[in-house]
């Protein structure tokens, strides 16, 4: 069947098997090979992405179910080469160390800060519960999430 | 990696298109929602329909409104939007109770209510929960509407009362004075299916429970009704002993399974203290409502 998914703004038309992931169209996809394809069961969110704004995990998702919907990866984050606040924040809190979650983390906490910008340590361990990290314990990554909010806390106000 | 076998896709533009196609293609075709039960069983084989019928698209069944004497649930409802709605947080919290341990926020932006009750996995918690408040399960087919009590919608494991050529279309809550309710769950882990899940509701009046709904998840085959407890509290006033003697028969008449979980014995004590939990808080509820 055929398929035109708007993926971060371009439309992206292909050939398709019915049964294609959304993760596997997305990777398929010159330069997005971003997402990164984990558990294939729903539960290590590496393969988040958005749809409509909305974090969703990809590989439970079929490609053909995408087509009218707006579909947002990692690589959508950078602007002109500059990161987005979340990016930095990861950055600068050292919240990655393999890097294997990074993307659907950035992807969650990305659409968390969307819908609350202040949120409590808390309130971004549960947007993150159906994301798993081996390596950083999580502490970080909280951290660089509060980094962000501060970061474009005080951004907003300088404008 | 995990694919699913190969399927013809097509997505549904009006519930009697999508209703016409199931007719059409018999047995072999599945309505698919969230997806985030099917998929994963299609991609381990336990499901292998030939043809899947998107109704995503269907955003008429995605609601929850209050008409009459009654809360109605469209069935394409999502998680997150059933753990946001004040409505439902104000007559029936219940359902925010559960909606915050199902799963997680990113798959209760993809999974419905329709999906979980169709999908009747004995450990997923809205088949206890819309149990306990007594709702009503309403199946369209190409000859018009029935509604299902509950009840009567699980007819086995992963088997419902929807026929062939047939979807669940909405969830109706009836409401009653006097009713407060709560799900109690224990998970390993944030996420997980449910070791043990409890949903109760009580309707209170003048002091005595007038009627009550008690349901289990994870614990049985199905979900489990547990009508002699209902029995033993149907008239009565609250208390503590009575809550206790509840939890009890709770225990007693459920039949859980040995598994990564648990053993039978914790599960079905679990069972009894959730049994318990949600009583009391569930009769809180309705206190605070009543007064």
């Amino acid at each position: 069947m055929h398929v035109s998914i708007s993926v971060n703004g371009e439309q992206v038309s292909r050939e398709i098997e019915p049964r294609q992931l959304l993760v596997h169209f997305i990777r398929e996809t010159p330069d997005l090979t971003g997402t990164h394809w984990g558990c294939d069961t729903s539960n290590c969110g590496a393969c988040v992405v958005q749809m409509d704004g909305q974090p969703v995990k990809s590989c439970t998702i079929l490609a053909a179910m995408c087509e009218g919907h707006e579909i947002r990866t990692v690589e959508s984050l950078e602007v002109n080469g500059r990161l987005d606040p979340i990016q930095m924040g990861f950055h600068e809190q050292h919240a990655l160390q393999c890097g294997f979650c990074t993307p659907g983390m950035l992807m969650t906490t990305r659409a968390l800060l969307d819908e609350n910008p202040d949120p409590t340590d808390q309130e971004i361990r549960i947007a993150i519960s159906g994301a798993i990290c081996r390596c950083t314990g999580y502490k970080n990554i909280v951290s660089a999430v509060r980094w962000a909010a501060e970061y474009e806390a005080a951004a907003k106000q300088e404008v | 990696m995990q694919t699913p076998a190969s399927f013809e896709y097509e997505r549904a533009t009006s519930v009697e298109g999508a209703i016409a196609s199931l007719e059409r293609l018999g047995s072999e075709a599945r309505i698919i929602a969230g997806g985030h039960s099917l998929l994963p069983m299609m991609k381990l084989r336990l499901a292998n329909p030939e043809h899947l019928i998107d109704i995503n698209d269907l955003t008429e069944l995605s609601y929850i409104r209050e008409q009459g004497d009654e809360v109605s649930i469209g069935a394409l409802t999502r998680h997150v939007d059933l753990l946001k709605s004040e409505l439902l947080a104000r007559h029936f919290p219940l359902f925010r109770d559960a909606e915050n341990v199902i799963a997680d926020p990113v798959v209760r932006n993809r999974g419905t209510i329709g999906g979980s009750l169709c999908q009747a996995d004995a450990a997923e918690d809205l088949s206890a929960v819309c149990s306990a408040v007594k709702a009503k399960a309403v199946i369209r087919g190409a000859s018009g509407e029935r509604v299902v009590a509950m009840a009567d919608f699980h007819v086995g494991p992963y088997m419902t009362a929807v026929g062939a050529g047939e979807m669940l279309t909405e969830v109706r809550i009836p409401l009653r004075p006097g009713g407060g309710s709560a799900h109690e769950k224990v998970e390993r882990r944030a996420g997980d299916w449910a070791i043990a899940a409890a949903s109760a509701a009580v309707w209170i009046e003048a002091g005595k429970i007038a009627d009550v709904g008690l349901a289990l998840s994870a614990v049985g085959p199905t979900t489990i009704h547990l009508s002699r407890a209902e029995e033993l509290l149907r008239g009565k006033a609250r208390s503590e002993e009575l809550f206790a003697q509840a939890g009890e028969i709770a225990s007693a008449d459920c039949s859980p399974s040995a598994d990564g979980r648990g053993p039978i014995d914790y599960k079905c004590h679990l069972a009894g203290v959730l049994t318990t939990r949600a009583l009391r808080r569930a009769a809180t509820r309705a206190l605070n409502q009543e007064a």
